[in-house]
């Protein structure tokens, strides 16, 4: 497949889809436009209020609040998930006692608890940070779980045939092995730490980019939600492509899927 | 290291023999016995006995499922024996054998480190610090013919050359008992001679006890002091034991065209050959 053609392509659906979004909202059709630009906007009105808000003070302190909240949300998610996931790891009849309460959590829609977290935590950030290490924690433990479970039994004899002590395999086999299950889930997890944020945020806060959307959303300014969304759009991106490059640097040495790099000799 | 009685001495080893010292590995009556999860209990070994002298290579062959792999991690500590004694230099052995090294048949090394990291680390587990283990395992990879693959990660690697990393990584702690199972079975024939070779070059050093497990007869011969021949399983027992008076040191590649690997090898297939047959007709459930 050319490269070029496909970036082509790509370019042509954008400018499709915005110049119907454009005609439909703007043309009239026949006094009135087929999208009521009250309920749908413009795609140039959307541009315009984006280009106007990112230059505020307003929108980079939004952004800087929703950032805080994901970070501490992923850090703490993983910190805990990784311990307790552990824990439960290497103590069978904990594992086993547990299993039933620990599926009950998770499997609870973790939305409702923004609510519970607000009385808890207050409106400010962490109310938010709380409801994303939920999300985050259950990622990140079952993970680090199976991780530690999978361990390849081969490789563990060999580490133990080695002189590898308790401490040893954990440091040199246990931990590596499940730190690849939570890097491969890095993309999931990070995700889920900004959903717990902006969903806290649009439930009920002061500052924030879920915050942005919800008060404008409150005036029915749509041109303001889709702003606000395009601003999270770009952000998850960004975001995204740091997990992307972190990824890239942690796991080295697994074999890329579909590539032929090994060598033969 | 090496006991002196056996250094030196070219050709067979021909230390001397019968003191419980001098022999790395004592298999006493053992039975293995497992039971899966339904209840259901299977003996694959029973009445194992087998001496291992130091210095001597023994290679264990049978028919595939005969127990010969659970033979061996008995001698590794990996396994208790539901019954009989193993010995280590007249030591009875308790968990883990700490003077064994064994060179597992499928991919052992740990996939997050680089060829080098993996030897090293058996070093560094074992109390050396970093900067020498580090240049001990650079050493040991050139001798595996390795030097210009040490950063390279498992993946990196072809299956040879795995072997050859998990080879250094075992001889690199200079243990006085080499454990193999099937370590060249997943490896395309030429490569195979060509590890045969280098293990004997590297063996032919400093002369350690040897269990090689395999299910390949000429592999058995060539590379072996003595081969030990199990019957079908289950409840497997040792049922053939057969010097190879084939001189050292070998070529592995060239020994087999000679008359008296012709000799030997037909004397062995013979009762080999009977397992053989038999683990396809009852061997189902193995």
């Amino acid at each position: 497949m050319n490269r070029n053609k496909i970036i082509f392509l790509r370019v042509l659906t954008a400018i499709g889809v915005l110049a119907a979004w454009h005609l439909l909202s703007t043309v009239p059709a026949p006094e009135k436009p087929l999208l009521d630009p009250f309920f749908f906007s413009t795609p140039l009105d959307v541009l315009q209020r984006t280009a106007s808000d990112i230059v505020t003070a307003q929108m980079w302190y939004d952004l800087y609040i929703t950032l805080l909240e994901t970070t501490l949300a992923f850090i703490i998610g993983v910190v805990g998930g990784i311990t307790l996931g552990f824990w439960f790891a290497r103590r069978e009849l904990l594992a086993a006692v547990m299993d039933p309460y620990v599926q009950a959590a998770n499997a609870l829609p973790r939305v409702v608890l923004a609510p519970i977290f607000a009385l808890w935590f207050g409106l400010g950030i962490w109310s938010k940070v709380a409801l994303g290490v939920t999300l985050v924690f259950f990622i990140v433990f079952f993970n680090v779980y199976q991780g530690v479970k999978e361990v390849s039994p081969t490789v563990l004899a060999n580490a133990r045939m080695l002189g590898m002590n308790e401490r040893d395999l954990l440091r040199h086999v246990y931990l590596p092995s499940a730190m690849s299950w939570v890097f491969s889930s890095l993309h999931t997890s990070v995700g889920f730490a900004l959903i717990g944020a902006v969903v806290g945020e649009y439930l009920g806060s002061a500052a924030g980019l879920g915050y942005r959307i919800a008060q404008a959303e409150g005036v029915f300014d749509v041109t303001g939600v889709f702003s606000g969304m395009l601003v999270l759009m770009i952000f998850v991106i960004l975001i995204d492509a740091l997990v992307t490059v972190c990824e890239r640097r942690l796991l080295v040495w697994r074999p890329a899927p579909a590539t032929t790099g090994t060598t033969q000799g | 290291m090496g006991q002196p009685a056996l250094v030196g001495n070219e050709g067979y080893p021909a230390g001397p023999r019968g003191l419980p010292s001098d022999v790395a590995v004592s298999l006493r009556d053992i039975r293995i016995t497992f039971t899966d999860r339904s209840g259901q209990s299977y003996t694959a070994v029973t009445d194992a006995n087998l001496d291992v002298h130091d210095g001597e290579f023994v290679a264990i062959v049978g028919p595939t499922g005969c127990g010969k792999s659970t033979l061996l991690n008995v001698a590794a500590g990996l396994l208790t024996p539901s019954a009989g004694r193993c010995c280590i230099f007249g030591n009875e052995l308790s968990g883990i054998n700490r003077k064994a090294g064994y060179l597992f048949q499928a991919d052992a090394l740990m996939p997050w480190k680089t060829a080098l990291e993996n030897v090293s680390i058996a070093l560094q587990v074992n109390g050396t610090p970093a900067a020498e283990a580090r240049e001990r395992a650079v050493e040991w990879l050139s001798r595996v013919g390795l030097s210009a693959f040490i950063g390279r990660y498992p993946h990196q690697l072809s299956g040879g050359q795995r072997k050859r990393v998990a080879l250094a990584q075992v001889l690199i702690l200079d243990p006085k008992i080499l454990l193999m199972d099937e370590p060249f079975g997943p490896l395309d024939a030429q490569t195979r001679t060509i590890m045969g070779e280098l293990l004997l070059d590297l063996w032919s050093r400093d002369r350690k006890a040897v269990m090689f497990v395999t299910h390949d007869l000429e592999e058995a011969i060539s590379l072996a002091d003595r081969v030990v021949v199990m019957a079908a399983g289950p409840e497997s027992r040792i049922i053939g034991n057969f010097d190879v008076g084939l001189e050292r040191p070998r070529d592995p590649a060239e020994v087999r065209h000679t008359a008296e690997f012709g000799t030997i090898h037909k004397e062995i297939w013979q009762i080999l050959k009977k397992e053989v047959i038999k683990a396809y007709t009852t061997g189902d459930k193995v």
